[in-house]
């Protein structure tokens, strides 16, 4: 019977060891060592790589803004160049001579060998007829007075203008420089240089791979092919170009989505503007592989510690597990012998309770014999019949023992039922009538009018009543009294009160009476009764509260939730 | 052996009517007491050759009840009656001097033995005590 007892724990027990419990447990467990490792570890791989990802940028950047430096440097000196070239031609040369075209000629192939880029030289007048003209095309006698650059440059005295395609159906561009004849009078050289010479230039700077480099205008029209970014003359596809007067370093975002790390640098007497760009996942691979490696580090580092987590978690709660599954059994154990306790405690009263019985059913028939065998006459009728009537009323007196002692005996397991608590008292009571006769110990019973039912388990009901009478019966002289009052308490509980006037308990000892193994009768108890008590009430939903004085008594009260009214 | 005189000293009144009856039928002179006072009082107003005391009775149990009919006369022969769960008790009122003890329900023919022997062991106790008695008059008449 014992191991039965131990593998059928009671629901209590099960709710205290189930899985989802656990489970809960496990989770909280995980997540809370999880961001106590795993935050710190996020935040220095993050820390170090925003670091190198500076020290990378800069490096990054650097030649970058050095290059467009350069270029500027270079198409601004390749600009002046020209335009000195085209003054010095036109304080060289009388007006009068560079309207010949054979002298212009002449100029236009110095300037050719010496420069490079010219295409043709013109020579207009202030009203803005081209009066000579050498080059490829027959553009004497045009008449550029509606001109904007014409204007231009009778205002400002130097004039280079953007890229256009023009008469010449090629991309160049022009550079014009007004001379003053004096008394008023001026006039115009103009000269095309081709492009090619600009974009030569402007490709000498594209850093590899993926970069590009172009010249825009003030419009953001390209005045020089570009890689990735629209052909000669279109308008550029990055936008929000920074206008500033120094050279200048932005990151755009292209309209494919990708980052770029774009300078921009103005370049001096014109509208251009030289833009150098490069994707900023082009990256050094020193870069992407340090960035691979802080990577996998930390990949590796979370899963090694998630798995330590993990394990470890499992392991904890399997031992808390195992440890709440014996605590659990542990109790149960403890309750088991405490009723075991209770009911060798009970079988002394029972036995003689049992012998009387039994010793006058023994008499009864002795004498049946005896009439039958002493004397030759039957017996008469009515004197065996009466006898055999007392046998038999006390053979039931018996029967009812052993009932009461198989439904203590029972009742493992909780099982909400609704119980009399007046008739549960009187039964529990009668396992301790005869102590009571013996010691004329008085039990009195106050019971309200309604007789109250509890919701609650009968057989723990019984083995809490037993043991707290048993206390009361330990606590009292002969000739004590104890009495029992049950009285509502509120609308969905009921006290029941059991007060004696023995020997009382110490104040010092009150606060540990419901400790397990805490006892006074040295050597006679295993202190564990009212620890039992206790913890069999706590399962029932009830409370229990024990008040006593030296000398006066003890009362213990036990509330209990009410039964359910059965119609 | 008729005449014996025998107390039944136990609570349990319909136990006692029918163990009296029964002795009764088999010669033996039977009073009956039901608690240890009443008993005390019958053995103080009449000799009885032996004494039967339930051990469990509420007020006065056998042990002090046994203790007190000593006091009145120490050569009362008293069998005790007892059940499984006064056996230890039992066995120490023996050696306060008890004559024997009977485990309820005890056999009628052991039981009537029994008080035989007690009834034998009180007679030549009472001889002892007359011829006691008789040396002591013949010692102090000097004859």
């Amino acid at each position: 019977m014992p191991e039965d007892v131990n593998q059928n724990l009671g629901p209590e027990e099960e709710e205290l060891i189930s899985d989802r419990r656990y489970h809960r447990t496990f989770i909280a467990s995980v997540l809370a060592v999880s961001i106590v490792a795993i935050i710190p570890l996020l935040i220095m791989t993050g820390t170090t790589y925003r670091q190198y990802r500076t020290v990378f940028d800069a490096e990054m950047t650097r030649p970058m803004v050095r290059f467009t430096t350069n270029g500027k440097q270079s198409l601004e000196s390749f600009l002046s160049e020209h335009i000195s070239a085209l003054t010095m031609v036109i304080r060289e040369r009388s007006f009068e001579e560079l309207q010949e075209n054979r002298t212009l000629e002449r100029v236009l192939m110095n300037l050719k060998q010496a420069f490079g880029g010219f295409i043709d030289l013109g020579v207009i007048d202030e009203d803005g007829i081209q009066l000579s003209y050498v080059g490829p095309y027959e553009l004497e006698g045009v008449n550029y007075e509606e001109s904007i650059w014409f204007h231009e440059v009778i205002m400002r005295g130097v004039h280079v203008s953007d890229v256009f395609m023009g008469h010449r159906n090629f991309p160049h561009f022009v550079i014009a420089i007004r001379h003053d004849l004096g008394a008023g009078h001026q006039f115009v050289l103009r000269a095309t240089i081709d492009t090619d010479v600009l974009n030569r230039l402007v490709q000498s700077l594209v850093i590899q791979p993926h970069g590009d480099a172009f010249i825009i205008n003030r419009d953001s029209i390209l005045q020089t092919p570009s890689q990735f970014n629209g052909d000669i003359l279109e308008r550029s596809l990055l936008p929000g170009l920074p206008h500033s007067t120094q050279t200048e370093l932005v990151e755009l975002e292209a309209q494919n989505g990708e980052s770029l790390i774009v300078a921009c640098a103005p370049i001096e007497r014109s509208s251009f503007r030289l833009v150098l760009l490069r994707p900023s996942s082009a990256l050094p691979t020193d870069w992407l592989n340090l960035r691979r490696e802080l990577g996998i580090f930390l990949v590796i580092s979370i899963i090694l510690i998630l798995g330590v987590i993990i394990g470890g978690s499992v392991w904890m709660i399997r031992r808390m597990q195992e440890a709440d599954r014996l605590r659990a059994l542990c109790y149960h154990k403890m309750e088991y012998t405490n009723k075991m306790e209770s009911l060798g405690r009970m079988s002394a009263g029972v036995a003689h309770e049992i012998n009387n019985p039994l010793s006058i059913i023994t008499e009864k028939a002795g004498l049946m014999k005896d009439l039958l065998q002493l004397s030759d006459k039957m017996p008469p009728r009515e004197k065996l019949v009466e006898l055999v009537n007392s046998v038999i009323k006390s053979a039931d007196r018996c029967g009812g023992i052993t009932h009461r002692l198989l439904g203590f005996a029972k009742h493992m397991q909780v099982k909400h039922e609704n119980v009399d608590l007046d008739l549960l008292l009187r039964e529990v009571l009668g396992f301790l009538e005869k102590e009571a006769e013996y010691r004329s110990i008085y039990v009195d019973f106050q019971f309200p009018e309604l007789q109250p039912t509890v919701s609650s388990d009968r057989g723990q009901l019984q083995q809490v009543f037993l043991n707290i009478l048993n206390n009361a019966f330990a606590a009292v002289d002969d000739g004590g009294h104890i009495v029992i009052g049950v009285t509502h308490d509120g609308a969905n509980m009921v006290a029941v009160s059991i007060a004696d006037d023995g020997i009382g308990v110490p104040e010092e000892n009150l606060a540990r009476i419901f400790d397990p193994f805490f006892t006074t009768k040295k050597g006679a108890g295993t202190g564990l009764g009212l620890s039992i008590t206790y913890g069999i009430i706590e399962k029932l939903g009830g409370n229990i509260t024990v008040e006593s004085t030296v000398g006066e008594g003890t009362c213990f009260t036990v509330t209990l939730p009410k039964g359910h009214t059965v119609d | 052996m008729s005449n014996t005189t025998v107390l039944l000293v136990d609570d349990e009144e319909e136990f006692v009517a029918v163990l009296a009856e029964r002795l009764e039928a088999r010669g033996l002179m039977v009073d009956t007491a039901e608690n240890g006072e009443i008993a005390l009082q019958k053995a103080e107003s009449k000799g009885y050759d032996a004494i039967l005391l339930d051990m469990a009775m509420p007020g006065m149990d056998g042990t002090e009840t046994l203790q007190r009919l000593l006091e009145i006369n120490p050569d009362l022969q008293v069998i005790l009656l007892t059940g499984q769960s006064t056996l230890g008790q039992a066995v120490e009122a023996m050696k306060r001097g008890a004559l024997d003890f009977l485990e309820k329900p005890a056999d009628i023919d052991t039981l009537v033995s029994r008080i035989e022997t007690a009834a034998t062991e009180k007679t030549k106790l009472d001889d002892q005590r007359i011829e006691q008695r008789l040396s002591d008059i013949v010692r102090k008449k000097g004859w």
